[in-house]
């Protein structure tokens, strides 16, 4: 299945290599860099590149290409999702999986790959079990490593790959007991210029933190589970628990985890909890354009929106923003054309504003396009589909655990087109009249 | 060789003496020398007797090995700290040794050895590594000891171990592709394995090794399929996939008997349907198709295995997997009948907003099947609306579904979105969109006015690639109707005066051209202007203007015969080949002289012929016959290693090969009458009455049985090397013996008829490995219904069990016709204690309270070991940990035989071979825990004997001496 694996930082360099079969010269990423050069944006290379005698199968993740070399049919999708739980396993393990982390700590790198794939077939992906097999690099360790010269291997085999719960380690103890749930939901959606909602989605995840004393057993039910409309599990959940009662019973994985993540029905009508006020304007023939726009609240419940951030891809013919913000800061990056405006938590009585003239090459035409607005935010205690949980109960160990959970709500992709849709069809006129109006 | 470059090395590096050895950063890149230098502070480190300056050394060279650079000269120092006590440094030996073996084989054997050793570990973890990195060695001078480690792995008693044994295969096959057989038969065994650990890595191993041996599949179909959920997610891919080919070959299509022309039409509504209760609906509706089809043709009837495979693999719909997520999706694509495919795309809808690679993935294989099966996706035409912050190829391919989705009554919609992309900054995907928007024009004929007005204003757009792009799509969709539209091709000819992209022009000359007669006024002074311009013209637009002369020449030869021949002149001087030949040609096709044929007379037939308009299609259209999901499908081009997915086939191939013998039926077993037949069933089951020997069940002849016995003897003879030829004799027999007790194990009575109201649940402690989970105990229950009406739903509910035990309920008896008798296996953990397992027994009308106990001796299992062990572990547990008994034998079982027998009736333990005819050893572990119960009985004079039991767990140990003292004196 899997080859080898090459790692490539922004600047193009191959900065770790590991092979489980015989190995692959490094030679072979140079379709991988032809086809990078192709791609005008880093995100745009094809995640399936074929060469000659391999086929390259990459993801781009925090700014490092994962290539990952097979030379035979695979399903493209099982080489991904690998990729990224490789990815994920190093995020858990470093805390970050930059560059710098990943050189740091290459040995304990490659000794996760090695369990993790044999033969090119995955192995041992669980993290409860590959922590038990090598343990994380932490500050005190490393310490105590280099003075006694102790290792990162853990020392005694592990059991969990033997278990009917592989995702749990065995003889997990705490002094306390603590089980958090996260219930984090994030809205898709597409606004138009007059506030009217063309698409909106929410979804949702339920990211848990578990650490219980032994083997417990716990059932998680709703008070609304028929808001979920399409559902995914960990493997821990019990399906036919949730398909008979909508409950989720299951064995928790020590730690950290996303126990679900669902969709809700788009039948359902979405709460927007901010709106937009923008006018964006360029006249022809003069070298200003005029910027305005506000934010403000609605349906929120009464719950504050925190960190909002406003950007915006502005057209290239702006050469700079001259804006007032009437709360927070905004940077406008001449190169990019990136527009960003951090703009804090909303005053419902006084609405933060961003107004002022952009500056535009001289000479050049009026941009044709206006640009579309991409809005960051946060409401705390407050899931905007109403899922609520009902109750949370143990069996099979004896002592009380501490439970808590925390509800949140998140922009996910959340833009403003810069139009107004048209209600009436596809007609001729509406298309002239734009055009024109941009002459 | 590779020593005496070694010891060169090391010469290099002794000149350099008194340099600074230590602290040199191995990041810091350096020339030739340096790197000697500091390779030899490298094998200093591995030469000395600290681990920790070991572990340094090696944690350096693995940091090379990563960055790419070679450190195959370290092999030697590197390789003999193979053996190292430190763990972590043994670690990254094996890292290093599997990455240079290759170049330095006659050094690698050096190390083989070890992991010989490690193969007879007690340890199964420790057994399974050292396989793991043996088969990882690429050195074909170690194939026969990689072929006898799997073999000998594949029978392990371990299932961890036998699925490295799995693992291992591929690799082995990769060596020496010429041990397939061997391999085969080893793949063979392996696949009869119950537990799911086992069966991914085997259907890997499959694939890779005999993907064509599909009768292999058989007799394990219907496992592979109950496994299925609980297998880890990699395998479940694997088998999936395996298991649409399997049933491409083995069932009828599903839809033979609907009309493929309603293609999207009504029978696509019920994928909305709520999943639960689709399958009865399901049923119901097969039932009903399958009476009205009666009456027509031959009727259709699902196979039952068929419906197995697509009912167990639906929830996993529900996995966080996306490799998983996809390979349900395109199993029910491929294999399900029309009105069931729905269920799939809420699914891969939802792998959407997973990462972009995984999205891009998923979009091609949507764009696949929204041609097929349109309506499908329809309810999710949102989904698939673009985003401002999608990558470019994302995008394309959103348009591609979106396009294929559009019809009469949502394309205005579409059309809509189409419009908001058109300003978009990406000039890639509005160039994509405009495509896209003459596509729906030709596919949907309302549309096609406003979709060609709409175009016709975007050539007033300022960008010359969205003008270029609107020009060549508006060509396509002149060609369908020209003759209404001759204002748009005069709009056109203004348009040469501006627009620059070649493509663009070429493609207003050609339809000037085409359509001179509609534009009679306009069309000779086109060619003027291009004929001035003709020199700095591109080639294909050049070629363009050639045509536009010769078809105004055959129809306006009056007003353009002089425009004609300059043009044909300065093209007969250009540059271009082909422009040249072109020239030629048309002049002597138009330009009538008495030397030319019969041809020119023909001319303008040729060139004004009617051209059939050009069909816009998708280009995923016929992808699918690549297997979704697959590489091959996503290049649209057959990947190596590609397995063809098979045509449906005419008539359904024999459905009982699948059959399976009810092995787990303890009762069938004791009607086995003659003694060879019992036999010959004993190979078949897993008998793990003793530890080595192994093994699912084989379902070859008699060879193969044959090679089983030999095996499972030559097993012993390796694990004790002081075994002679009567030990192994001894082995033989215990395994013989051990075996039969078995077949009489003891019922007990779970529900009486009179109270269960006809229905009568009988148990018994199977002894087999229960598969789902190797620390519980099988509990096997037969079911009879002795009632006259039948009986539904049979299954366990509201489980009460002591704190740490854990229940696996057997599934659910749908239906126990009166009369019949049913069995079904569940595992109970009792966390090695005799408290009962309280649960209800429900049928679709009444709840039972009952209860299991179990005796001690079902709480273990038996073990393998030779004397020698025996005698260590007991010398081990003394103490409080031994319980000695005198006791009188039972005046019928005073030989040996009679007390094996009594004994392993008793107790779940396997026989110890012992050197002395007075003693009989039995071992076994628990079955939660794993701790060691060791048995002894001691004969002497007139019946008198000894009985010792060492355990760990001193409960058990008690309880186990009173159960065996009373087998033995009774």
């Amino acid at each position: 299945m899997i080859h080898s694996l090459f790692l490539i930082n922004a600047s193009g360099d191959i900065f770790l290599e590991k092979h489980w079969k015989s190995v692959v010269s490094r030679s072979v990423c140079d379709y991988f860099f032809e086809a990078q050069e192709r791609a005008t944006e880093p995100e745009n290379v094809p995640p399936v590149i074929p060469t000659p005698h391999h086929y390259l199968i990459s993801v781009l993740r925090h700014h490092i290409y994962f290539v990952a070399v097979i030379q035979s049919e695979v399903p493209p999708l099982f080489v991904i999702e690998f990729l990224h739980r490789v990815v994920d396993t190093f995020q858990d393990y470093f805390g970050v999986c930059t560059e710098a982390a990943i050189k740091d700590n290459v040995v304990v790198v490659y000794e996760l790959l090695e369990e993790m794939l044999d033969n090119g077939f995955p192995l041992a992906t669980e993290s409860n079990i590959l922590k038990e097999l090598i343990k994380p690099p932490t500050i005190l360790r490393t310490m105590v490593n280099t003075i006694t010269g102790s290792t990162n291997v853990g020392e005694q085999l592990p059991t969990g790959q033997l278990s009917v719960v592989p995702w749990r380690r065995t003889g997990v103890k705490y002094t306390n007991n603590e089980a958090y749930f996260d219930v984090v939901e994030e809205i898709d959606a597409i606004i138009d210029k007059s506030g009217s909602t063309i698409t909106a989605e929410i979804q949702g995840v339920i990211d848990a933190c578990v650490k219980l004393t032994g083997m417990p057993d716990l059932t998680l039910s709703f008070m609304n589970p028929r808001l979920l409309d399409d559902v995914s599990f960990h493997p821990c959940v019990r399906f036919k628990r949730w398909e008979a009662e909508r409950i989720l019973s299951f064995i928790p994985p020590d730690g950290n985890f996303r126990l679900l993540s669902y969709h809700v029905s788009s039948q359902n009508l979405v709460a927007i909890p901010v709106y937009v006020k923008h006018n964006i304007t360029f006249r022809e023939g003069s070298s200003q354009g005029r910027f305005d726009l506000t934010l403000g609240p609605k349906q929120t419940m009464g719950k504050a929106v925190e960190s909002v951030l406003v950007s915006s891809q502005l057209p290239r013919g702006v050469l700079n923003a001259n804006l007032n913000p009437s709360q927070g800061t905004y940077t406008f990056d001449p190169v990019t054309k990136l527009l960003t405006w951090d703009v804090g938590k909303i005053n419902p009585q006084k609405l933060p504003s961003l107004k002022g003239t952009m500056s535009l090459q001289a000479g050049a035409s009026k941009p044709d396009e206006n640009p579309t607005i991409n809005i960051q935010f946060k409401i705390q205690q407050m899931a905007i589909s109403g899922l609520k949980v009902n109750r949370l109960d143990m069996y099979g160990e004896k002592y009380k655990p501490f439970k808590g959970i925390k509800y949140m709500t998140k922009a996910g992709k959340f833009q403003i087109c810069p139009y107004n849709t048209p209600f009436t069809g596809f007609s001729l006129t509406v298309l002239t009249n734009q055009i024109h109006v941009f002459r | 060789m590779s020593a005496s470059s070694a010891f060169n090395d090391e010469k290099g590096g002794s000149s350099s003496v008194g340099e600074p050895e230590y602290g040199h950063d191995p990041a810091s890149g350096g020339i030739f020398s340096s790197d000697y230098k500091r390779h030899d502070d490298l094998k200093e480190m591995l030469d000395s007797n600290k681990d920790s300056l070991k572990l340094e050394a090696m944690k350096r060279i693995v940091a090379m090995i990563a960055r790419g650079k070679n450190a195959s000269d370290l092999f030697p120092a590197v390789v003999k700290n193979v053996a190292c006590k430190n763990i972590e440094v043994k670690k990254l030996v094996y890292v290093y040794l599997v990455r240079y073996a290759e170049e330095q084989q006659d050094l690698a054997l050096l190390s083989i050895s070890t992991f010989q050793r490690g193969l007879k570990d007690p340890n199964q973890l420790i057994r399974a590594s050292a396989l793991r990195v043996l088969s990882s060695i690429r050195v074909t001078i170690i194939v026969p000891i990689m072929m006898l480690a799997i073999k000998e792995a594949a029978s392990d008693m371990s299932p961890y171990v036998r699925k490295t044994a799995a693992h291992a295969i591929p690799k082995l096959y990769s060596l020496d592709p010429e041990q397939k057989d061997q391999l085969i038969e080893v793949i063979e065994k392996l696949l009869a394995d119950k537990t799911t650990l086992v069966a991914g890595s085997v259907v890997m191993a499959f694939e890779e090794v005999c993907p064509e041996r599909i009768d292999l599949i058989h007799k394990n179909y219907r496992k592979l399929c109950n496994l299925l959920i609980d297998v880890e997610e990699w395998g479940q891919v694997v088998i999936i996939n395996m298991l649409t080919r399997y049933a491409r070959t083995q069932f009828l299509n599903p839809n033979i008997n609907e009309s493929l022309l309603e293609e999207g039409g009504s029978g696509d509504k019920t994928f909305y349907g709520s999943d639960e209760d689709e399958d009865e609906d399901e049923e119901e509706k097969e039932k009903k198709a399958e009476a009205a089809a009666m009456a027509k043709r031959k009727p259709y009837v699902m196979d039952p295995d068929h419906r197995l495979l697509l009912r167990n693999t639906k929830p996993l719909l529900q996995s966080r997997n996306a490799a998983v997520v996809m390979a349900v999706a395109q199993l029910y694509f491929h294999l399900a009948p029309k009105a069931e495919v729905g269920v799939i795309a809420k699914a891969l809808v939802r792998l959407l907003r997973s990462h972009s690679e995984v999205q891009y993935v998923v979009l091609q294989n949507v764009a696949t099947m929204s041609i097929k099966r349109r309506g499908m996706f329809e309810p999710y035409l949102k989904s698939f609306y673009i985003r401002s912050t999608d990558p470019t190829q994302i995008k394309v391919l959103k348009l591609e579904v979106l396009t294929n989705l559009a019809n009469e009554t949502n394309i205005s919609t579409i059309l809509r979105e189409f419009q908001t992309y058109i300003k978009s900054m990406d000039k890639d995907f509005v160039a994509a969109t405009i495509q896209a928007i003459g596509r729906c024009a030709t596919n949907i004929s309302e549309v096609r006015d406003t979709c060609l007005n709409g175009l016709v204003q975007l050539l007033s757009n300022r960008d010359e690639l969205v003008v270029a792009e609107s020009v060549v799509v508006i060509k396509k969709l002149l060609q369908m109707q020209p003759e209404k539209h001759s204002d748009i091709i005069k709009h056109m000819a203004k348009l040469t005066d501006n627009i620059q992209v070649p493509m663009a022009r070429a493609s207003i000359l050609w339809l000037i051209g085409e359509y001179c007669e509609h534009v009679p006024k306009i069309a000779p002074d086109v060619l003027r202007k291009m004929a001035k311009s003709f020199t700095n013209e591109e080639d294909i637009v050049k070629l363009q203007i050639i045509n536009l002369a010769a078809k105004l020449y055959l129809t306006n030869s009056k007003q353009t015969k002089l425009l004609t021949q300059y043009v044909l002149n300065l093209a007969k001087y250009d540059q271009n080949y082909d422009i040249r030949d072109r020239a030629r040609f048309i002049r002597q096709l138009i330009v009538p002289t008495e030397k030319s044929g019969a041809l020119s007379k023909y001319a303008k037939k040729l060139f004004l012929a009617l051209k059939p308009a050009p069909v816009l299609e998708s280009p995923f259209k016929d992808r699918d016959h690549f297997q979704l999901g697959s590489l091959s499908h996503l290049l649209n081009a057959k990947a190596g290693g590609y397995q063809e997915l098979p045509d449906w086939p005419e008539a359904a191939p024999d459905p009982s090969v699948r059959n399976v013998e009810v092995k787990e039926s303890v009762p069938e077993w004791t009607k086995c009458s003659s003694r060879e037949k019992r036999k010959e069933k004993k190979v078949e089951k897993p008998f793990y009455t003793d530890s080595e020997g192994e093994s699912g069940p084989t379902e070859s002849a008699d060879s193969g049985n044959f090679r089983l016995l030999a095996l499972i003897a030559w097993s012993f003879f390796f694990f004790d090397s002081i075994s002679s030829a009567h030990n192994r004799g001894v082995c033989l027999g215990v395994f013989l013996q051990t075996i039969a007790p078995s077949s009489a194990l003891k019922s007990y009575e779970l529900l009486h008829r009179i109270t269960g109201e006809g229905l009568s649940v009988e148990y018994c402690f199977s002894r087999q490995p229960f598969s789902p989970d190797a620390n519980m105990v099988a509990v096997q229950m037969q079911f009879t219904n002795s009632a006259s009406s039948d009986t539904k739903n049979l299954h366990i509910e509201d489980v009460k069990l002591q704190s740490g035990m854990r229940v696996k309920e057997f599934p659910e008896i749908e239906l126990l016709p009166a009369g019949e008798t049913a069995t079904a296996v569940m595992g109970i953990d009792f966390c090695d204690s005799t408290q009962a397992a309280n649960f209800q027994l429900c049928t679709h009308t009444r709840k039972f309270f009952v209860s299991i106990q179990p005796p001690v001796g079902e709480l273990m299992r038996p073990v393998f070991l030779t004397e020698n062990e025996f005698k260590k572990e007991q010398g081990q547990l003394m103490g409080m940990n031994e319980i000695t008994e005198k006791l009188t034998l039972d005046v019928k079982c005073r030989n040996e035989h009679a007390i094996v027998q009594r004994v392993t009736t008793a107790a779940n333990l396997s026989r110890v071979p012992c050197g002395s005819d007075k003693e009989c050893r039995f071992a076994g572990r628990t079955v939660t825990s794993g701790s060691l119960v060791l048995v002894t009985v001691a004969t002497k004079e007139e019946g008198a004997a000894q009985l010792t039991v060492n355990c760990e767990k001193m409960v058990i140990g008690t309880m186990l001496v009173k159960d065996i003292l009373q087998a033995l004196t009774q």
